[in-house]
């Protein structure tokens, strides 16, 4: 079967769909292929499944403070099979959801993998069948997967990757969390709530170690807190698994080793882009570090192929893809004004307990920078609804250029940071500076007061603390 | 306590001037009343008084420099006893009018309240002042982000002539970084780059010194009255529906009059007539009273409403060595000719020694051009905003005329009057002409 598009998108996650539906928008003939479910890793086994995860283990959390509110139960339990059978129904019908996008934008989804045959062709394979079609303009959106080392290879029963880490079919009573980003706190943070053990491995000086050092010492000092062993500056040497369990080898900066027994291990180390067997190398499309190297427009070189998304480069998240699919279909469609993608504007939401947000400059990639900065901090505990939420632990932190008054970061951890974070997200895509945000009129009681709070505190001139 | 002594504004017009002539010195002595110093502004030389007594500390704008904003510090008032760098901060205040210099070139602010914001000294909690540069050409609001501005007035880079890259042709920060400071526009590049830069898809005119080889011209750098002619007349021909009505008028009474008029003054000891009326007076006069039947003519044009001017307020065009400019007779409506041609040569003789004050040329209901001496026939004007209607009038000479299908000799002079569309349309600007005719045909008619 052949057939003539305007636009054939390679995968049907964040980025790839996102891309399809703003080409359908702008008139463009537009077809998905995708090998899986349409929403990919984010709606399937990423951002959302987790996202339903963490919202049972905050429930458990909240259950063991019924009494602070005025509630008294006992005897209450969770079931592991009923938390992850809701995290799947949240999945599916998210992702029947984005069939029916498709649906409603006349998009063709084609169910396979597809191969580069030449700029303009794609031989699409589905249960050993192949066919060829063709499309003026192909967007690569593959995504990625989870990285794996020598020795650190996940064998999806007692060694998983995030998707097995999703599903768990029994609850773990110890875990070993290898790598402390988004993914790797995100299940320690739901594992550890629910009452397992768990240590994180981090192989950096620190965990969340993209955020800014004084919001990582804030998590880490509340994870401790919590229960969890942080093992910073370790590596995880040697995976030895048993019968129902796997023998860890850890060796520290020092080169001091410690084995530790654990019921599971959760490999969390990062990601590598989904290059393989796409027909990149024909068609002459470079890759670097497993990523394709694309300009900022999407640009792979080979004139009418485009790449976004994880397939691309940092940061790995489902916005930016969805961003450069934007920018992309738009490119494609010959939309007059186009910009790129500005990663400084990518704000970042890693969602334990306490959450974490962020956008733009650290404290100390600002002062790298060579530029005059002034910092704005605000604690949780000098806010109202935080205090009334029961949620006083936490802090906002805003880092300006001194002379322009430049928002160049911001900073958060603690109680819904994460739906916060885009207040800064818009003064910095706006170039808004201090004194916009000074006059900005924040609502009273809500915990968005101290993002004021913390531009103000810029100043020394924060009101209630 | 020492005080910033400000660019005074000598008109409520006035965003920014010349600081011509310090006539102090740092360590004189001043009490209220004093002259300090002269400041120049667009079309005229003003002296500028001390309100308060004390010592002159620092002086901050040397004299001689131009586009001083209003409200910018130029010298520093001690106190007795005080030292000059005591309280206020010198480096700030410079670093101040450094920007409102540089600010000058920009085409005028869009809000003047916005002016003294730019040049006070800004406040240390907020870190940095608004920036002066808020407008393309006069009324056009220029898009940029607050950033972007911040960064322009830090850097000394002129918005307005940059074009943006943000969303809608925002001008944003990168904008600005990639702009070099004060190279966005040479100064002498002027007014018809910006203009031309302004609107899209028309192409700014090249800085005319590319097209021609270097020393074969002398250059004059523009001073505040050619600034501000060709900022006011670009604006005005740019932005105002021009249209124009050509009447010919017959001045064979007037004439007559005259002569009457002008041989009955009386003498004064020195055999010098006490007047000596000019055509340009009757034509004066006339426009006055026509205007007072005609007041839809003697109106400006507002975004949101028309104002209709109770008095006839008549500018008169003056051509100086330098420029020009339109003072104006107040009340023209009320006064006799001879009032009116005293005022006339007053104001004109004091035009050129640069002595008008902006009270006595900023305003009018209507203006009067006439190149008649110089022989023209015909010629259109352009509108002297915020006025709306302006005649040029030609010369009278000797024409041949046909009265009652004979043809005859008559001293005739040709009107072409130039009318704002938006304020005065063809049939009423073609009524008031009518009118005007028959004032300069038969004088005697204004009597009734």
């Amino acid at each position: 079967m052949s057939d003539a598009y305007d636009v054939i998108v390679v995968g049907g996650g964040p980025g790839g769909y996102v891309c399809a539906i703003r080409c359908a928008q702008l008139g463009l003939k537009t077809a998905v292929v995708e090998r899986d479910r349409m929403g990919g890793i984010c709606l399937n086994w990423g951002c959302i499944p987790t996202k339903a995860l963490l919202r049972s283990s905050e429930i458990w959390h909240l259950m063991h403070r019924l009494n602070e509110f005025g509630f008294s139960a006992d005897n209450f339990k969770f079931d592991i099979a009923k938390i992850v059978a809701r995290s799947r129904a949240v999945s599916k019908q998210l992702s029947d959801g984005v069939s029916f996008l498709m649906k409603k934008h006349k998009i063709t989804v084609i169910p396979g993998e597809a191969e580069l045959t030449a700029k303009d062709k794609l031989s699409v394979t589905k249960d050993g069948k192949s066919a060829d079609y063709t499309a003026k303009n192909i967007v690569l959106a593959t995504g990625a997967r989870a990285r794996t080392l020598p020795g650190l290879e996940p064998d999806g029963k007692l060694i998983w990757t995030y998707r097995e880490a999703m599903i768990p079919e029994s609850f773990p009573k110890s875990l070993v969390v290898v790598g402390s980003g988004a993914i790797g706190i995100e299940f320690a943070s739901f594992y550890r709530t629910l009452g397992a053990e768990v240590t994180v491995v981090e192989v950096l000086d620190r965990v969340l170690p993209v955020e800014d050092e004084e919001i990582s010492a804030f998590a880490a000092k509340a994870f401790t807190k919590q229960g969890m062993k942080l093992k910073v500056g370790t590596q995880v040497t040697e995976l030895k698994k048993g019968a129902d369990n796997v023998t860890c080898t850890l060796k520290d900066k020092a080169g001091k080793t410690e084995q530790l027994t654990v019921d599971r291990v959760i490999l969390a180390m990062g990601i590598v882009g989904n290059v393989e067997n796409i027909g990149l190398e024909a068609a002459g499309i470079k890759v670097e570090k497993t990523h394709v190297v694309a300009g900022k427009y999407g640009e792979t070189g080979v004139d009418g192929v485009w790449a976004i998304g994880d397939l691309v480069g940092a940061p790995w998240l489902a916005h930016k893809a969805m961003h450069e699919g934007v920018i992309v279909a738009e490119k494609i469609a010959g939309v007059k004004g186009v910009h790129p993608l500005n990663t400084s504007n990518v704000p970042g939401c890693t969602y334990c307990w306490p959450q974490v947000a962020s956008v733009g400059l650290t404290e100390a990639a600002a002062k790298a920078t060579g530029r005059k900065i002034k910092v704005g901090k605000f604690p949780f505990i000098g806010n109202g609804k935080a205090i009334a939420l029961g949620e006083a632990e936490g802090l906002v932190k805003t880092v300006f250029d001194a002379e322009t008054g430049e928002l160049l970061g911001a900073h958060m951890i603690g109680a819904e940071v994460t739906e916060l974070i885009q207040g800064y997200t818009i003064a910095k895509s706006g170039e808004l500076t201090d004194q916009e945000l000074a006059h900005t009129i924040f609502p009273h009681p809500t915990l968005s007061e101290m993002m004021h709070e913390a531009v103000l505190a810029a100043d020394g001139a924060a009101l209630h603390i | 306590m020492a005080t910033n002594i400000l660019m005074p504004a000598l008109s409520p017009t006035m965003e920014e001037g010349k600081l011509a002539k310090w006539l102090v010195k740092e360590g004189d002595t001043v009490k209220s009343g004093d002259i300090l110093a002269e400041i120049e502004t667009d079309k005229a030389t003003m002296e500028f008084e001390a309100v308060d007594e004390g010592k002159i500390g620092k002086i901050l704008v040397p004299e001689g420099s131009e586009g001083v904003k209003v409200n910018a510090p130029i010298a520093v008032l001690l106190d007795e006893g005080e030292k000059a760098d005591a309280v206020v901060d010198i480096s700030a205040a410079m670093k101040d009018i450094k920007a409102a210099v540089k600010a000058e070139v920009a085409p005028k602010a869009e809000a003047k309240t916005e002016a003294p914001k730019a040049a006070a000294p800004a406040a240390p909690a907020s870190g940095g002042g608004a920036t002066p540069q808020t407008s393309k050409t006069d009324g056009a609001r220029l898009f940029a982000s607050p950033l972007a501005r911040r960064i322009a007035a830090t850097k000394g880079v002129d918005l307005s002539a940059l074009s943006g890259s943000g969303p809608r042709g925002r001008i944003v920060k990168s904008d600005v970084e990639n702009a070099k400071p004060g190279a966005a526009k040479p100064a002498a590049a002027g007014a018809p780059a910006a203009a031309a830069g302004g609107i899209p898809g028309v192409a700014p005119l090249p800085d005319a010194r590319l097209l021609y080889p270097a020393g074969s011209y002398v250059e004059t750098p523009h001073d505040s009255m050619r600034k501000a002619i060709a900022k006011r007349l670009t604006s005005a021909k740019t932005l105002i529906p021009h249209y124009y009505l050509t009447v010919d008028c017959n001045l064979d009474a007037l004439m007559a009059a005259r002569e009457k008029m002008n041989a009955a003054a009386p003498k004064g000891k020195d055999k010098v007539p006490a007047y000596k009326l000019s055509v340009n007076d009757f034509i004066i006069k006339a426009s006055a009273m026509a205007l007072m039947k005609h007041p839809d003519v003697n109106a400006s044009w507002t975004d949101t409403a028309i104002l209709r001017h109770k008095d006839a307020d008549v500018g008169v065009a003056v051509a100086l060595d330098f420029g020009l400019i339109t003072p104006i007779i107040f009340k023209a409506q009320t006064k006799g000719l001879v009032e009116i041609s005293a005022e006339v040569k007053s104001l004109a003789a004091r035009a050129k020694e640069k002595k008008l004050k902006p009270s006595e040329y900023e305003g009018g209901g209507f203006s009067v051009s006439n190149l008649g001496m110089y022989g023209i026939k015909n010629f259109t004007s352009i509108i002297n905003p915020p006025q709306s209607c302006i005649i040029a009038v030609g010369a009278g000479e000797q024409r041949a005329i046909v009265k009652d299908g004979k043809l005859d000799i008559g001293v005739v002079m040709t009107v072409t009057m130039s009318a704002d569309h938006r304020v005065v349309d063809g049939g009423t600007g073609a009524k008031f002409l009518q009118t005007l005719k028959t004032f300069i045909e038969e004088p005697a008619s204004m009597l009734l």
